[in-house]
């Protein structure tokens, strides 16, 4: 299984990270270079670079059977493939939604390119990981990065002091997560996720209590209830572009640390886990609904929104069934790709007047710019599960495996709960064509973003129109 | 004689302190920066004793990628809670009451 040498024909692989560790250098490099009067070039060449690592990951990189690399450290398969590229869709889209917020908001600089970049390599270390402390470094890579990122407007007080909770809540969750990984170590004896998938099973109350920590931590991550309060908070203190990047590419992120750490690491026995997340599904789902219904602010009502969401991906897992982790897979996907297009809506819904806050901001809107309250609408329509939009399958998915594996009245409770939150997201379509907006002049008109807009807007519908298509990929992904 | 019951409990009674320190705490953000080092340093002593007991290193190599990943927090912690201080005139955890969850 482990390689006994290792050559540069055996790296290739692992040719994700590489080539994004040197794109990180050129961007950091270009940027000092490109100066004040030139600060188109470090945006342009980010994507560039996200671009060219794609590629290079599609062509190089594509593995067929699982590779293990680096003595055991580092895990190539189909599924870390594909998260990565997922990745990098998602944190180009995001950094192209947000170049014009920075640019009239002055806080351009390229340090928020590279820090997101950064946080990127993280996601990707975490697709890949096949050991405890792989999976710890590309945890801490991602926050570190988010923390810096959440501060990035250094003269709004809001969010230094979401960043300051932001970054306590996270040092504590990191802390737990090493906490409960020095324990699995010292039961079981390794660090590698295969050997603990093998010996995990029958350990005793240690055992159970290391689990309990490091699922503690993982749900810190998520964002699921009661472990969420960092999420309100950073959603509407952070620069409207930071929450962006915050809510959509760390759950792939979270994903795949479920995946590899849970499902596959202690996937011996699954009944360790499946209680818990059993205990922060239930309570995501009905925290994250009915207080979003209370929210007046747009950011905050997606921040619980998000908490509700963790909550359906976290029933998912709790099947313990491939049916469910596929459900799982393609409710995080058919999720980050809304949520672009969500937080897309709010960065270009901005007036004369100041950025759009409040929800009461929307009113109106489809009167003033039709083409994006038709945007938000389908967006709206699809996180509420309406069926032509692929929220509706990844709905229907995740209660299919729940029915699939006896676990009914969880899935009357994912029913309930899209019932509920339906009320909130079609109260945003209410406002944007029943209400009488005040007259506000946009400021945004920023064709390339809408046409960048418009595309995640069809390709959620075209998901939706064409399920199978998702099904059969995160079926050949996930097993 | 030192047994490894004696380290693990030890190492719990780190734990208890940092996060008992980080609840308590209604002062200073200061403090909660130290609390958070504890935390890491008990999961380090946790690492650095089964590693001694099991006789295998890979858990005291983990405990090298915690320190330098530990600095790396502190510095991007403090530079927070300077830009904090800047907007805020106070590091005071009950000043932080802007955004509530």
């Amino acid at each position: 299984m482990h390689e006994s040498a290792m050559t540069l024909e055996s790296l290739r692989p692992a040719i994700a990270e590489i080539s994004l560790g040197l794109a990180i250098c050129v961007v950091l490099m270009a940027d000092v270079f490109a100066g004040a009067s030139r600060k188109y070039v470090t945006p342009l060449l980010t994507l560039v670079a996200l671009a060219a690592c794609a590629w290079l990951t599609v062509t190089v990189g594509a593995v067929q059977d699982r590779t293990v690399l680096f003595d055991g450290l580092y895990v190539a398969d189909r599924l870390s493939v594909f998260l990565k590229l997922a990745g990098f869709l998602s944190v180009g889209l995001a950094l192209f939604y947000s170049q014009p917020y920075l640019e009239r908001r002055g806080i351009q600089g390229g340090e928020y390119q590279v820090l997101a970049l950064t946080a990127l390599l993280g996601i990707c270390v975490l697709a890949s990981a096949n050991s405890l402390l792989t999976v710890y470094l590309g945890i801490e890579l991602l926050s570190l990065s988010l923390y810096a990122l959440v501060a990035f407007d250094r003269d709004s007080g809001v969010a230094a002091e979401a960043a300051i909770k932001y970054f306590v809540l996270g040092a504590i969750a990191s802390g737990t997560l090493l906490y409960g990984m020095s324990m699995l170590y010292g039961l079981t004896g390794t660090l590698n996720l295969d050997k603990l998938a093998t010996v995990s099973a029958a350990h005793g109350a240690g055992f159970v209590i290391a689990v309990t920590f490091i699922v503690v931590a993982v749900a810190f991550k998520f964002g699921a209830v009661p472990f969420h309060m960092w999420v309100p908070d950073v959603y509407s203190g952070a620069p409207v572009s930071v929450a962006l990047l915050v809510s959509t590419a760390p759950k792939i992120a979270s994903f795949a640390l479920v995946a590899r750490l849970l499902v596959y690491g202690l996937g011996a026995d699954p009944a360790l886990w499946v209680q818990i997340l059993t205990v922060l599904a239930v309570l995501s789902l009905l925290a994250g609904n009915f207080i979003a219904i209370a929210q007046t602010s747009i950011r905050r009502m997606l921040a619980y929104s998000a908490i509700a969401n963790v909550g359906f991906i976290l029933l998912g897992f709790i099947t313990a069934d491939p049916s469910g982790y596929r459900a799982a897979l393609a409710y995080t996907l058919v999720y980050v790709l809304t949520t672009l297009g969500s937080f897309g809506v709010v960065l270009l819904a901005a007036r004369s007047d100041g950025e759009a806050e409040e929800l009461d901001d929307f009113k109106g809107l489809g009167t003033r710019d039709p083409l994006l309250a038709v945007l938000m609408m389908a967006l709206m329509f699809s996180t509420a599960g309406v069926p032509p939009f692929a929220g509706f399958w990844a709905k229907l998915w995740i209660i299919q495996s729940l029915l699939h594996t006896q676990h009914v009245w969880l899935a009357a409770l994912a029913v309930l709960a899209s019932v509920v939150g339906a009320y909130y997201y079609l109260r945003v379509i209410w406002f944007m064509y029943f209400d009488a907006g005040r007259e506000q002049t946009l400021i945004v008109r920023q064709p390339l973003t809408r046409g960048a807009l418009t595309l995640n807007v069809l390709a959620v519908a075209g998901l939706g129109v064409m399920p199978n298509v998702l099904l059969a990929l995160c079926t050949s992904l996930m097993g | 004689m030192i047994t490894l019951g004696h380290m693990l409990t030890l190492s719990a009674v780190l734990f208890a302190l940092s996060v008992a320190g980080i609840f308590i705490n209604r002062r200073n953000v200061l403090l909660l920066l130290m609390c958070i080092e504890l935390l890491l340093l008990s999961a380090n002593f946790n690492f650095v004793a089964f590693s001694r007991y099991l006789g295998f290193v890979d858990g005291q190599v983990f405990v090298f990628f915690i320190l330098t990943v530990a600095a790396a927090e502190s510095a991007i912690g403090l530079a927070i809670l300077v830009v904090l201080f800047r907007e805020r005139r106070s590091i005071n955890v009950e000043d932080l009451n802007t955004l509530r969850g």
